[in-house]
C-alpha cells in the first residue's frame, strides 16, 4: 500500500465515522434547542418553599388517591422528610407516614435546634438519568419538560429506577413497570394543577411553566433563595427549594 | 400487590438503619443479577483462556482450546436467561433488541451479544472443528452422521489449503475475539459504572475491574473443567497445561486485586460524600461476603496456595489437589465480588444516610434456587456440547487425518 492510498483509506474511514457521529451531534442540537428560552412550549418546574410546608402529608395522599399509586407505605411518587437538628448538631430525619423510619419521640423539645420539613418528588429533570438509561426508550422527555414512563413500553429491567439520584421511582407492585410523578400530567395538559399543588393548604407549592415571565412560579424563584438537590450531579432539576437547607440530601 | 409482598417489605422495613428514601426499601437487582455478569465474566475468561494458545502461542494450554472454547458458548447461551427472568415483563425483553435507546449501555446488549455469538464464537467454534466435523461424518452413520455433516454445514474440503485457511481464519476471528469478549464483559461493568447516582458503583475502573475478574474466573473455570473432566475420561492431567494455565490465573488475580486495591485507596483517599455511608456500608452489611468471601477466601487464600506451590517442591499429585482447592476458591470469590458490587449497591440509600437490607426469597423467580439452576445449566449445556463436540482428538480423526502438517 502506498502513502497516497493509506492516506485516501483513512480519510474515507474518518469520514465514515464521522457522518454518523455528525448526524447525532446536530440530533443532540436539535433537543438541546427546544430547552431554549423563546420557545412557545411550556417548561414546567415546581418551586418548593421549605419554610411554608407544615408536614401534614395532604400532598402525599392526594397524589396517592389521584394516581392511583398502591396504598402500602412502601411505594411514594411523593413524600415529605421531617429533619431534626440537634443542639449538638446531630441530624435526625425521618419521613412521614411510610414506615421504613416511622418517627421517633427520642429528640426533646430542648435539644431541637431547628426542624423542619421537605416535601420530595420527582425533580423532572432536565438532564434525565432515568430517560439516558432506559434500554427502549419508555421512560422520556415530553416537549414541556415532563419526564414519563410508558406503561405499555416499560420491561420493567429497573434500570432507571438505579439511575434515579433522588429515590424518585419504584416499581409498580400490580403493573410491574417503573413508576413515578409526572407532575399529574393528565391534570396539567387539561390546564389544571398537580394534586399535590392543589391540596397543600400553605402553597408550600407552586406549579407552572418556567418560561413564562408573569406565572407565580417565575416570581417564587426571582424573589427566594434556590437552591436544587444534588447540583453536583449536573441533572438540572426543575424542582426548586426556596429556603432549603444544607443538610437536605 | 400480594400479602407476601407486603408482608416482606414490612419486615425489611424493621431492619433498616439510618434513614432511607422510602422508595429505596426494595433491592431491585436481585440475585439473578449477580448471576448474570457471574455467567458473562466466564465466557470472557474463557475466551481469553483460548485465545492464549491461537493468538499469544502458547502451546501448553493446547488440550484446554477447544474446551474453553465451549465452556464459553455453553455459559454464553444461557447468559441472558436470568436477564430475561428479572424483567417485569420478560415477553416484552424482545424490545430492546428491535427499538433500543441509543443512549442506553443496557440497549447495546442485544448487538454486543449478538455480536460476540455469531462474529466469534460460532465461527470461532466452527472453524476450530470443521475439519474434525468432516472426518467424523465420513465414518459414522445415522444421525450423528447427519449432525455432523450439517453442523459443517455440508462442506467436505479437507485439503490442505482448506485447513490452512481455517488456521488463518481462526487465527483472525480471535484477534477479533479478544477485545470482542473485552466488550462483552466491560459493557457489564460499564452498565454499573455509568451510574452516576450510586456511589458504589460509579467509577471508570468498574468496566476494567469486571474484566479482570472475569479472566480470573473464566481461566479458573476452565481448570476446574479440565481437572474433572479429564480424569473421569479416563486421562491423564497435563500437569506442563495446568502449571501454565494456573500461572496466567496467578497473574490475573495479582492485576485483578491490584485494581481493586487501587479502587478502594483511592476511594478512601478521595474521601468524598459517600465515604460514610460507604463504610457503613462495608462494616455492617459486605463483612461476610467483601472482606472473608471476596478478599480472605477468594483471593489472598489462592494467591498464598499458589505461591507455596511454586516455593515449596511438592508432588504433582498434592500440586494438583492444591491448584483444584485454589480454582474452587477463585470460583468463590468472584461470584461474591459480583455479589458484593450488585446487591452490596442497593444496600444503601441515595439518600446516603441509611442502609437497607436484601431478603433472598427461596423459590420463586428470582429466588435461591432459580439461581442455583441457572448456574447449573450451562454445565448440562457443556455436556451436551462435548457429546456432540468432542474437545479432544478423538482416535478415529487422528487415525483418519490425512498428513496436512506440512
Amino acid at each position: 500500500m502506498n502513502r497516497r492510498l493509506f492516506l485516501q483509506r483513512i480519510t474515507s474511514f474518518l469520514l465514515a465515522l464521522g457522518v454518523p457521529a455528525g448526524l447525532l451531534g446536530a440530533k443532540r442540537a436539535a433537543a438541546s434547542a427546544k430547552h431554549e428560552k423563546g420557545s412557545d412550549k411550556p417548561w414546567y418546574g415546581m418551586t418548593v418553599d421549605v419554610d411554608k410546608c407544615i408536614g401534614c402529608a395532604r400532598c402525599m395522599d392526594a397524589c396517592k388517591t389521584e394516581n392511583d399509586v398502591p396504598r402500602e407505605p412502601f411505594y411514594f411518587r411523593t413524600w415529605v422528610e421531617r429533619y431534626i437538628i440537634t443542639r449538638d448538631n446531630e441530624v435526625e430525619i425521618q419521613s412521614i407516614g411510610t414506615l421504613t423510619n416511622p418517627a421517633s419521640e427520642a429528640v426533646t423539645e430542648k435539644e431541637i435546634l431547628r426542624s423542619f420539613f421537605v416535601p420530595k418528588l420527582c425533580n423532572q429533570c432536565a438532564h434525565p438519568p432515568c430517560v439516558q438509561v432506559c434500554p427502549v426508550g419508555a421512560t422520556f422527555q415530553t416537549e414541556d419538560g415532563v419526564v414519563l414512563v410508558d406503561d405499555e413500553r416499560c420491561i420493567g429491567c429497573r434500570y432507571c429506577i438505579q439511575a434515579c439520584p433522588y429515590g424518585a421511582r419504584y416499581l409498580h407492585p400490580e403493573k410491574n413497570v417503573a413508576d413515578k410523578c409526572t407532575f399529574c400530567y393528565h391534570r396539567i395538559s387539561k390546564g389544571l394543577l398537580p394534586a399535590c399543588v392543589e391540596v397543600c393548604p400553605t402553597q408550600t407549592r407552586v406549579f407552572g411553566d418556567t418560561r413564562s415571565q408573569a406565572s407565580p412560579l417565575t416570581r417564587t424563584r426571582h424573589m427566594s433563595k434556590i437552591h436544587v438537590l444534588k447540583p453536583h450531579l449536573n441533572t438540572e432539576p426543575k424542582v426548586y427549594y426556596a429556603n432549603l437547607d444544607g443538610e437536605v440530601k | 400487590m400480594t400479602p407476601e409482598m407486603a408482608e416482606r417489605l414490612a419486615e425489611l422495613a424493621k431492619q433498616v438503619q439510618g434513614y432511607i428514601y422510602p422508595n429505596d426499601i426494595d433491592v431491585h437487582w436481585s440475585i439473578l443479577i449477580v448471576v448474570y455478569p457471574y455467567l458473562t465474566g466466564l465466557v470472557a475468561g474463557a475466551f481469553i483462556l483460548a485465545s492464549l494458545v491461537k493468538v499469544f502461542n502458547v502451546k501448553e494450554v493446547q488440550p484446554t482450546y477447544r474446551l474453553a472454547l465451549l465452556t464459553a458458548l455453553a455459559f454464553l447461551l444461557i447468559a441472558p436467561m436470568p436477564l430475561v427472568l428479572h424483567l417485569g415483563h420478560p415477553y416484552r425483553g424482545y424490545e430492546v433488541l428491535i427499538t433500543p435507546n441509543p443512549t442506553s449501555a443496557m440497549a447495546m446488549f442485544g448487538f454486543v451479544y449478538a455480536w460476540y455469538l455469531m462474529a466469534v464464537l460460532l465461527l470461532e467454534v466452527w472453524f476450530a472443528y470443521r475439519k474434525d466435523l468432516i472426518l467424523w461424518a465420513r465414518q459414522e452413520h445415522g444421525v450423528m452422521k447427519w449432525i455432523h455433516r450439517g453442523l459443517a454445514l455440508f462442506s467436505n474440503d479437507i485439503s490442505p489449503a482448506a485447513i490452512e485457511f481455517d488456521r488463518k481464519a481462526m487465527k483472525v476471528i480471535t484477534i477479533v475475539g479478544i477485545p470482542s469478549a473485552f466488550l462483552l464483559h466491560g459493557y457489564v461493568g460499564f452498565i454499573f459504572g455509568s451510574i452516576k447516582a450510586n456511589p458504589w458503583w460509579s467509577s471508570v475502573l468498574m468496566p476494567i475491574v469486571f474484566l479482570f475478574s472475569a479472566i480470573v474466573s473464566g481461566i479458573a473455570l476452565v481448570i476446574l473443567l479440565y481437572m474433572v473432566v479429564v480424569p473421569l475420561r479416563g486421562g491423564t492431567i497435563d500437569m506442563k497445561c495446568l502449571e501454565k494455565m494456573c500461572a496466567f490465573l496467578f497473574y490475573a488475580v495479582i492485576v485483578d486485586f491490584s485494581l481493586e486495591f487501587l479502587d478502594f485507596i483511592h476511594r478512601l483517599y478521595e474521601s468524598e460524600e459517600s465515604i460514610k455511608i460507604l463504610s457503613e456500608l462495608v462494616l455492617n452489611k459486605l463483612v461476610i461476603s467483601l472482606l472473608v468471601m471476596q478478599v480472605l477466601l477468594g483471593m489472598l487464600a489462592p494467591l498464598g496456595i499458589m505461591v507455596s506451590i511454586k516455593l515449596f517442591n511438592l508432588n504433582d499429585e498434592l500440586k494438583r489437589l492444591l491448584y483444584f482447592v485454589s480454582v474452587l476458591l477463585i470460583q468463590l470469590g468472584i461470584f461474591s465480588t459480583r455479589w458484593n458490587v450488585v446487591i452490596g449497591g442497593q444496600m444503601f440509600s441515595k439518600s446516603l444516610t441509611g442502609l437497607t437490607t436484601y431478603k433472598m426469597e427461596l423459590a420463586g423467580i428470582e429466588g435461591l434456587l432459580m439461581s442455583i439452576a441457572l448456574l447449573i445449566l450451562p454445565f448440562f449445556v457443556l455436556a451436551v456440547l462435548m457429546k456432540i463436540l468432542p474437545p479432544w482428538d478423538t482416535p478415529s480423526t487422528t487415525a483418519l487425518e490425512p498428513k496436512v502438517a506440512a
